[in-house]
This record gives structure tokens, sequence and C-alpha cells, in this order.
């Protein structure tokens, strides 16, 4: 069992080691989604018509900037998994990663590896900025904290292991940044995290039903305010979202061990 | 001969470009081998089947018995392997690149520290042990990647242009380095190389042109391929200056980029002659022993670029 675990604890610590040691990703990842929050935020606050949420029954309005809270950590998670994949560019063809593919260890395990160190950067960077939460007037208690945390490792997992997914195919960092602003950014638009489904037109209600993250954000909502009592009835329930989370998360891995596998060096 | 590395009928396409056409050597423990050849002459493409990175459109490879096409994870176990890019993580201390790899092979605790703090020592960066590679010169990181590649103890060593980005002195102590190794540890070393000087300090080489292997054997076999002393002229008129000379003293005489090549056994004499003969048509006028870029142009036909 070592042989396999001590790759896999060793390709994770580097992953952490490396964000530790690259400042400018910590600001990328984090600083730019809190802008986004900030400034989006605040602009949009007036034109915003909230979604049906209840508590204890009763109708509870909530204001742009809480609205859109859950989608920037969201965002912090996709961008996390991206900086943590887009490495895998360029040190297939030339660098680091040559001397890993060639070493006695399955590929499973590479990827479950650099897998784990995405969801623990996601994951640090996440429980970081659920600190602002009390600030908006969202009480996070204790079941929150931890079931937002479970949720966040689950969105992170399926995240990471798409931007795996993709990074294992591409042979720049050009066309990473393509697929980025054409799928990754879409896929997170397009998840609530930015508007309601409620009164979208018909057909991109059906997009976004579709789309995986969707799913994850509401899991995400719905365990934020578990300790407020808030419920959120437009959205999928707790069980689907975990569901589909999980699926996704199993999708992604299995199809980034297949093309880690496939690909030649 | 302790055949440990063994290629045969090797051929590889890529798409319909044949990298690789029939290529056939061994190696054995204990010697350097190198592949010699120009840019495109197919020698990544045979580095990276050794190294199991790509698997070859046909033909057979066993490395210390170990079929290539079947065996791929027991190969990766007996193989060290040194890519053209120095693969270390730049962000990493020298220690903590030495430490990954070592746990991707199993290797952990104090049996790791020790055989970690053996390369460090062996190839003398013990005192940057705690640098970040990034701060590395290319002869440290080359020095660094070959320990990295050494630590699982490999029974195989395989190197893509080692030399790279390294200046002359740090190329020839690395040379020195890998005939040690080579002896020390009777370990078969197959190296790729563009560079004709390094090759000539190898125990054998194979040269390489447009995926075939022309020529094979020790530097010395291969140049006493060519009898005597070569003479290069240099002249604008080659076609008319060749003509002459083949007439009039019935010798082979090839052109390539300008130059004209003569074999001849008095190389002294003949240049003094030719010299005398044709004084308006010569540029310049040279002869020494041969070289292995003159075994590369009796083979191909060119000049080794």
């Amino acid at each position: 069992m070592l042989s396999v675990w001590l790759p896999i604890k060793t390709i994770w610590w580097r992953e952490i080691i490396r964000f530790v040691r690259q400042r400018s990703r910590l600001l990328s990842a984090f600083a730019q989604p809190l802008i986004f929050w900030i400034l989006i935020g605040s602009g949009l606050s007036a034109s915003f018509k909230p979604p049906s949420t209840s508590f204890e029954n009763s109708s509870y309005e909530q204001a742009y900037t809480e609205y859109f809270y859950p989608g920037i950590v969201v965002l912090v998670l996709l961008f996390t998994a991206i900086f943590a994949t887009i490495s895998v560019v360029n040190e297939r063809r030339e660098g680091f990663l040559q001397n890993v593919l060639v070493a006695p260890v399955p590929r499973w395990s590479i990827v479950l590896g650099q897998t784990l160190g995405g969801i623990t950067l996601a994951l640090l960077q996440g429980v970081l900025l659920l600190g602002i939460a009390p600030l908006i007037g969202i009480k996070v208690g204790l079941i929150s904290l931890l079931t937002t945390c479970g949720v966040m490792i689950l969105i992170a997992f399926g995240l990471t292991n798409l931007g795996l997914l993709i990074a294992w195919r591409m042979d720049s960092t050009q066309g990473f940044h393509a697929i980025m602003n054409l799928i990754l950014i879409p896929i997170w638009l397009l998840s609530g995290a930015f508007f309601p489904l409620a009164g979208v037109p018909n057909w991109l209600a059906w997009v976004m039903k579709l789309n995986p993250v969707t799913y994850g954000l509401a899991a995400f909502r719905h365990s934020l305010y578990l300790d407020a009592h808030i419920t959120f009835d437009e959205l999928p329930t707790m069980t689907i979202s975990i569901i589909v989370c999980s699926v996704f998360s199993l999708l992604t891995y299995t199809g980034a061990v297949f093309t880690a596998s496939t690909q030649q060096i | 001969m302790n055949k440990r590395i063994v290629v045969e009928r090797l051929t590889h396409n890529y798409d319909t470009r044949c990298a690789l056409d029939n290529i056939n050597f061994n190696v054995a423990s204990g010697e350097v081998f190198c592949l010699l050849g120009p840019n495109g002459s197919g020698k990544t493409t045979l580095f990276k089947i050794l190294s199991t990175c790509i698997s070859p459109t046909s033909g057979n490879v066993k490395i210390l018995g170990f079929d290539l096409s079947t065996e791929k994870r027991a190969i990766r176990k007996v193989i060290g392997v040194v890519f053209q890019n120095p693969g270390l993580d730049t962000k990493l201390t020298v220690n903590e690149n030495l430490r990954h790899q070592g746990h991707l092979y199993g290797l952990n605790g104090q049996k790791l520290n020790n055989r970690i703090l053996e390369l460090l020592d062996r190839f003398e960066i013990a005192d940057r042990k705690n640098d970040i590679v990034e701060t590395l010169s290319g002869g440290l990181k080359r020095r660094v990647d070959l320990a990295k590649a050494l630590l699982h103890k490999p029974n195989v060593l395989i190197l893509d242009e080692p030399s790279t980005g390294l200046d002359i002195g740090v190329r020839n102590q690395l040379s020195q380095h890998l005939k040690e190794l080579a002896t020390q540890e009777n370990i078969p070393i197959l190296l790729t190389t563009h560079l004709l000087d390094e090759a000539e300090g190898c125990n054998r080489v194979g040269i390489l042109d447009k995926g075939r292997l022309v020529a094979i054997g020790t530097p010395n076999q291969l140049k006493s391929e060519i009898s005597g002393d070569v003479v290069i002229i240099e002249s604008e008129a080659c076609e008319t200056l060749r003509n002459a000379i083949q007439d009039r003293y019935h010798v082979q005489v090839d052109v390539a980029d300008n130059n004209l090549r003569i074999e001849t056994a008095n190389a002294h004499e003949f240049v003094r002659e030719v010299v005398t003969a044709y004084p308006t048509m010569i540029k310049a006028a040279r002869f020494g022993k041969p070289t292995l870029a003159d075994v590369f142009i009796k083979m191909t036909g060119k000049t080794f670029d």
C-alpha cells in the first residue's frame, strides 16, 4: 500500500509548496474574485430582483451582494482549480512532469495527487472566504461550516479534474486560456452564481439546468444557510445537488485518468 | 558481449512521416553508447521510445530482458532518464526535488536521506542542497538532474542531449562523469547528442541520419574506415576543380557545401601539389586526421550540421 500512497502524497505536497512559493497565485485566485464581488455586487444591487427564499414560512429578501457571495466562493474554487492544473500543460512536454511520467507510478495516482493538491488549496481559500459571511449578515454555525466544507471539497474535486482533463490534452497554455474563457468561465456564469434561474428565457434555463456547477452552487447555498434555517425553494434540493456533484466528480476524474493514461509525452 | 539494451528492426512513423527506419543496435553493461545525429535525424524519437514515453510503430526493444511493448512498468523501475530540459521543479529546493523523486520510486525515510546525501556528495552539490532550483546555473541544474535520475540506483541510464546549454568545460566534466559511472556501477549508458566532440568521448557511437542508423562502432573504428588523411579544399569553382583533380590524380573527390574533400595517404604532398597547380581556384586548403564529421560526410554525402 505504501508504494501507492507515497507518490500520491508527494505529488499532493508539491502542489502545496508551489502555491506557497508563488504569491501571485494567491492574488489571482483570491483577490480577483473578491474585487469582482465588491464592484459587480455594488453595481447591480439596485437593479437586482432576488429569487424566492423563505425563512420560517415567511419570505426573506437577499441583497445582491449576499446573493452573489456564494457565486464568488465557487469562482475562487474554479480559479484555484485552473491555476493548479495549468502547470500540467507546460510540465508535460518539457520539464518536471516528464520525470513523473516515466517513473513506475500508475497514472491514476498521479491524477489523484494533483486533484488532492487542487482540493486542499481550494478548501483553504474557500474557508478564508467564509470569514466574510458574518460581515454580510449570514450566520455560519458549526453545522453550516462543516457541511459547507464538505460541499466545497466536492465542488473542487469536480472542477480540478475538469481542469486536469483539459490540461492533459493541451499543447500550449494559450490553448488552455482559450478553453478557460470558452468553457470554464461560462459554466460558472450560468450556474446561478451571477443571476438566478427564475425569470431567464426558457432555453437559458435549460442550459443552466444541464450545467453541473448549478448543482454545486445549489448545494453550497443550502449548506451555507443551514444554521440560519433559510431555504431556497427554486433551487434543486440538497440531495439531488449532492448526487449530481458526485457523479460529475467521478466522471471528470475517470476522464482525467483516461486522458493522462493515453496521452503520449 | 553482455547486451542490456537490445533494439531490433525498430521503426517509428509520425502519421505518414517515417522518423525511424529499421534501427538495430545494442548496448552492453559498462559502456557509454552515443547516438550522434543532426537535428531531425530521429534521435529524440529513439530516446522517447527507449524511455517509455512513446510506443514504436514496429520492432522489438528489450531492456534488461524486459520487453518494451508489454513490460513498461518493469522497465520504468530499472531505468534512469534524463530529459533534454532539466526535469526539475524550479520552485523547489535541490533537496525537495530529490525527495520528490525518491518518493515516486518508493524510497523513504533514512534510506532516502542517505542516498540523497551520497549523490549530493558525488556531484559536489551538497552545499546547494537547500537552494531553490531556479537560482542555480545551467551546469548545476544538470548535476541535480543527474543525481535525480540515479537516485533509485537504475540499472540503465538514458539521456537526451544532456549537454544542451552547457559550456565546453562543464560538458567535458559531464562526459567524464558518465564514463566513470558506467564502469563503476557497471551499467549501460545511452545518450543522444548532436555534438561531435561529445560523441568522440563515448565508447561506441551510432550515427543517425534521416531516421536511419548509417554507421556504428567505436570512434576509432569509424574513423579507420577513412584511409589516411582528409584534405579539405575550399573553392568557388568546385565542379571545375573537382574534375581537374580527378583527371590528374585519379582520386575520389567529394563535394559538400563548396568544399572538396579527398581522402589520401600523403596529404601534405598532395596539398602542396594541388595548391601549386591551381593557385587561382583555391581559397583555402587544409588537411588532418579524420574526425567523426568526416565519417558522417562519407556515410551521408553531406556535412554535419
